[in-house]
């Protein structure tokens, strides 16, 4: 590697670092360790089987036939007068070889061509993926046998097409780990920076599926030995040495005789190829622990956020002289017939090690009819929290740890976690707007059928009637053509009118809170301005109150009648709209303002979509 | 849908096609002399020659694979060179043994799999922990051994179920059911524990997506959830899954039928393996690749239905 590379480099450490930690990991994982030393055994027992037993595996006694265990013989002796234990660790050499040789070829045909497919794609990528899917589709003991009557029963050739017929696997496994890390930028670095495609493949992509690999080979090590022992059950491998399928067979043919005798080829094959398999899945888990698994919601706050929330407290510390009603989230100013009331909410994230993650912190706030809240952060703020706890829809790990949500009049959740009045009122009261549009439709149904099936559900409608309505719904959401929407599925719409299909479904049974988690930021600017003329014309029309999840401030001025900012799951001022644009109070507001606004619309446009909304709400 | 029919089937005929050349292939072009071996080392040089002669091994390799694929077209694979019973008749007399072996266990393994893997990633708890440590038993246990144990226990010490034998359902289908017991559980160990642990972690990874948190929101019912919308979404994957363990189960059940004496496929493999019966050999792979090309459709089909993505790819 030249000194030209450091800065390639410096992306690729991760993995490289990760490697050794993994290795040091897996160490520390008791099932691992205990099936490695379980394999050890067996391993070294097999290679040093002579030193450990007196016996001949085959030499026959028959005045030892069938001898019972723990006598002379430490297992007893076979119908020939074998000794068993001797037999049992003579024939584990056979299973060992032949597992070696089967994930050998596996890995010699699989790894090469998966890197070659994976890497340069083209005319060998559709070659070998569909040489693979046909491998698959071969009964393998078949195909073993047609061979074994061309080629003889050794256990090289028999072993060897076992593990041609497993190598799609290592094929499939390669490949997909090819194609998902040649995307990566920092093999982009690499190939920028000058390094050969043979270094990039060996240094790079090897490092990212080399775990995979090894449980990958820890199965078909298993999977081979189980069907080698097959293959000396049916009596057509080599009978020359001792093996435990072999060891099997003779057990069946003596089953009335000496039942008990099925039991140690069946034991040492179970623990051999239970340990394979333990073994694989604890690699797999610490591999899946090591990575940074993609939990936004879940995750801990990282230094900067940490730090963020000291200075946070800084903050509001220095501001607490300035008493303002409007700083801190303190909700002075709620009205009585609010439609939901947020109080002290508190949410949190038991972690594995006994602690809790906090993501909202003490968060007050209310919606009234007719209103719209704008709900402000940064992403992590705990905005999509706060919204997700008033629809009762926080992930399993997630709960209300303090405060209550209630909606008109009734408390809906609370810290004992009790009331569940969320679930009735969604659908029914509730309305969810998501962020992506095309991920929050399902994918195997017809945009019509998600549309009618809550409709009937919750408004007992028959199924004409809800299509009806339905319809109406589409053309009332700007939709061209309903009924050819109506028809389609998710992924023959454009992510505009999958939004478009998502307002329709949240407003469809007349909620009376809308709640919209950022529903333009995946949305292309021009779509943009639309979809919130369309909520902004909805909300009036059925006069909802509506909370508006966002980090763009652009959207707040053009909606948003109040606005609540968020910083590190807490509250740190709420006011109406205009009034903050004037004249923000807390430091953190203003510098979101100043950061947002310039990337906002000219003023000029944002005028003229607040005038067509208010045209078409009138 | 139509389009997508005719293309997988396009493929499927191809795969055939190209699967028994490669077999054909394979065994006429390895050493041996068949006729020899057929006839035993007593045989003059002139009767070998004549039984080459006669099964039409004097012919060129390339003669006697165009003869061999135009008849086996038409069904025909030849006849046995050691019964001379027609190929076909034989396989059909003992394919469907075998088939009600492996059909069922894929039935009994599909349902099972479905119940146990969907409650593991639903409720976790016990459930979770019993799918995931069966999972690496069924994997460790050979079928063949649990076969083994199953009779010693069943068979020949309670003498609840039969040991041996077939009826066929026609005869009496109580008693063809109760002689497929053991061998159904036999083979169903294994490729539960598999099958199970892909539906479990399929449908965890359905219920992690945002659109079910959305229809949550829409406020239809937990049970239209999970059974209409989860399992749809799960079911792609776990029916790949099923299609392997189809091909598994076709070679896991020539073991079984020797341990049950079942007059399935198993034998009439094995012993063509000894003997060398190359027509034989030549007519249960096509048959075999046959029945897994049809699984493999039957499943791309469901598969498509089931995902209108699918249809397009």
């Amino acid at each position: 590697m030249s000194e030209a590379l450091i800065p390639a480099g410096a992306v690729v450490l991760p993995a490289t670092a990760g490697r050794q930690k993994l290795y040091r990991r897996v160490l520390k994982n008791p099932m691992a360790v205990g099936s490695l030393g379980v394999l050890a055994l067996v391993i070294l027992s097999a290679v040093f089987a002579g030193l450990i037993t007196g016996w001949d595996p085959n030499r026959a006694e028959l005045s030892d036939a069938l001898a019972a265990p723990f006598g002379e013989h430490l297992l007893g002796a076979d119908a020939s007068g074998r000794d068993i234990f001797a037999r049992l660790i003579f024939g584990a050499r056979v299973s060992l070889v032949g597992a070696l040789i089967a994930l050998a070829t596996a890995l010699a045909i699989g790894i090469p061509t998966g890197l070659i497919a994976g890497y340069f794609q083209g005319w060998f990528d559709s070659l070998s993926s569909w040489f693979a899917s046909l491998l698959m589709a071969m009964p393998g003991l078949i195909v073993v046998l047609a061979l074994i009557s061309v080629i003889g029963p050794g256990i090289v050739g028999v072993m060897v097409t076992f593990g041609a017929l497993l190598s799609p696997g290592v094929f499939r496994l390669t490949r997909s780990g090819v194609v998902s890390v040649r995307r990566e930028l920092y093999i982009d670095a690499a190939k920028v920076s000058g390094l050969s495609n043979y270094r990039i493949i060996s240094r790079h992509v090897l490092g990212v599926i080399r775990a995979p690999l090894v449980i990958q080979a820890s199965m078909i090590a298993g999977i081979a030995i189980v069907l080698q022992a097959g293959l000396e059950f049916l009596g057509v491998g080599d009978s020359s040495t001792a093996s435990w399928g072999q060891m099997l067979s003779e057990a069946f043919s003596n089953i009335y005789v000496a039942p008990t005798m099925i039991l140690w080829p069946g034991l040492i094959i179970g623990i051999t190829v239970g340990s394979l398999a333990i073994f694989g899945a604890a690699l797999r888990d610490t591999v899946q622990g090591a990575e940074p698994v993609r939990r936004p919601r879940r995750r801990k706050p990282t230094s900067e956020e940490s730090a963020s929330m000291r200075r946070l407290d800084l903050s509001t510390a220095a501001t607490a002289a300035v008493v303002s009603p409007r700083d801190g989230g303190h909700e002075d100013l709620e009205p009585s017939d609010a439609l939901l009331v947020v109080r002290d909410l508190q949410v949190g994230y038991p972690q594995p090690d006994g602690s809790t993650t906090i993501v909202v912190d003490g968060v007050s706030l209310h919606v009234d009819r007719g209103e719209v809240l704008g709900l402000v952060g940064e992403s992590g703020s705990g905005k999509s929290q706060t919204a997700f706890s008033i629809l009762g829809l926080l992930p399993d790990t997630g709960a209300v740890l303090g405060g209550s949500i209630s909606f008109a009049g009734r408390t809906i959740a609370s810290a004992d976690g009790a009331t569940h009045g969320a679930a009735a009122l969604r659908g029914r009261q509730f309305g969810y707007i998501p962020q992506e549009p095309m991920s929050n439709l399902d994918p195997s149904f017809t945009l019509g059928f998600q549309l009618v099936e809550p409709m009937r559900h919750i408004l007992g409608l028959s199924r004409p009637a809800a299509k009806t309505r339905a319809l109406e719904l589409l053309d009332r959401v700007g939709i061209a053509d309903p009924r050819r929407t109506f028809d389609a599925y998710p992924h023959e719409v454009s992510g505009g009118m999958a939004q478009r299909v998502l307002i329709a479904g949240a407003v469809a049974c007349d909620p009376e809170l809308l709640i919209a988690d950022e529903p333009t930021t995946a949305l292309d600017v021009t779509v943009q301005a639309e979809v919130l003329d369309l909520l902004r014309g909805l909300q009036r029309e059925r006069s909802m109150g509506m909370i508006m999840v966002t980090h763009n401030f652009g959207v707040v001025a053009d909606i948003c009648d109040r606005v609540a900012v968020m910083q590190a799951g807490r509250l740190v001022e709420q006011a109406e709209a205009l009034e903050l644009f004037d004249d923000p109070h807390n430091p953190y507001t203003r510098m979101l303002l100043s950061s947002t606004l310039e990337d906002t619309e000219p003023r000029a446009a944002r005028g003229t979509h607040a005038a067509s909304s208010r045209g078409t709400a009138r | 849908m139509a389009l997508f029919l005719l293309r997988r089937l396009g493929a499927a005929v191809v795969l055939v096609f190209v699967i028994a050349t490669m077999t054909f292939l394979l065994m006429s072009m390895t050493g041996g002399d068949p006729a020899r071996n057929i006839l035993g080392d007593g045989a003059t040089v002139e009767q070998v020659a004549a039984k080459s002669a006669e099964l039409g091994l004097d012919q060129p390799l390339a003669v006697r694979y165009v003869d061999w694929l135009g008849a086996a077209v038409t069904g025909d694979f030849g006849r046995s060179w050691f019964t001379n019973e027609p190929v076909m008749t034989s396989l059909a007399n003992k394919f469907p043994v075998s088939l009600s072996v492996v059909v069922t266990a894929i039935l009994v393994t599909a349902i099972l799999s479905a119940i146990l893997g969907v409650t593991a990633a639903v409720r976790r708890g016990w459930v979770d922990r019993f799918v995931q440590m069966f999972a690496v038993l069924g994997f460790a246990l050979p079928n063949f051994w649990v076969a083994l144990v199953l009779v010693t226990v069943f068979a020949v010490n309670l003498k609840l179920l039969p040991a041996t034998g077939f009826v066929p359902f026609a005869t009496d289908p109580w008693r063809w059911g109760l002689g497929l017991i053991l061998p159904v559980t036999a083979l169903v160990v294994g490729t539960i524990a598999s099958t199970a642990q892909q539906v479990r972690g399929a449908t965890i990874d359905v219920l992690r997506q945002d659109y079910v948190r959305t229809l949550r929101s829409r406020g239809i019912s937990h049970r239209s959830l999970l059974f209409r919308h989860v399992l749809r979404n799960a079911a792609p994957p776990a029916l790949t899954v099923l299609s392997l363990q189809f091909v598994g189960l076709l070679g896991g059940a020539i073991i079984i039928e020797k341990i049950f004496a079942l007059p399935g496929i198993g034998s009439l493999a094995v012993n063509a393996t000894l003997q060398g019966d190359l027509p034989q050999i030549l007519g249960l792979v096509v048959v075999m690749v046959v029945l897994v090309v049809i699984v493999n459709l039957v499943i791309d089909l469901l598969t498509g239905w089931l995902n209108p993505k699918a249809r397009v790819s």
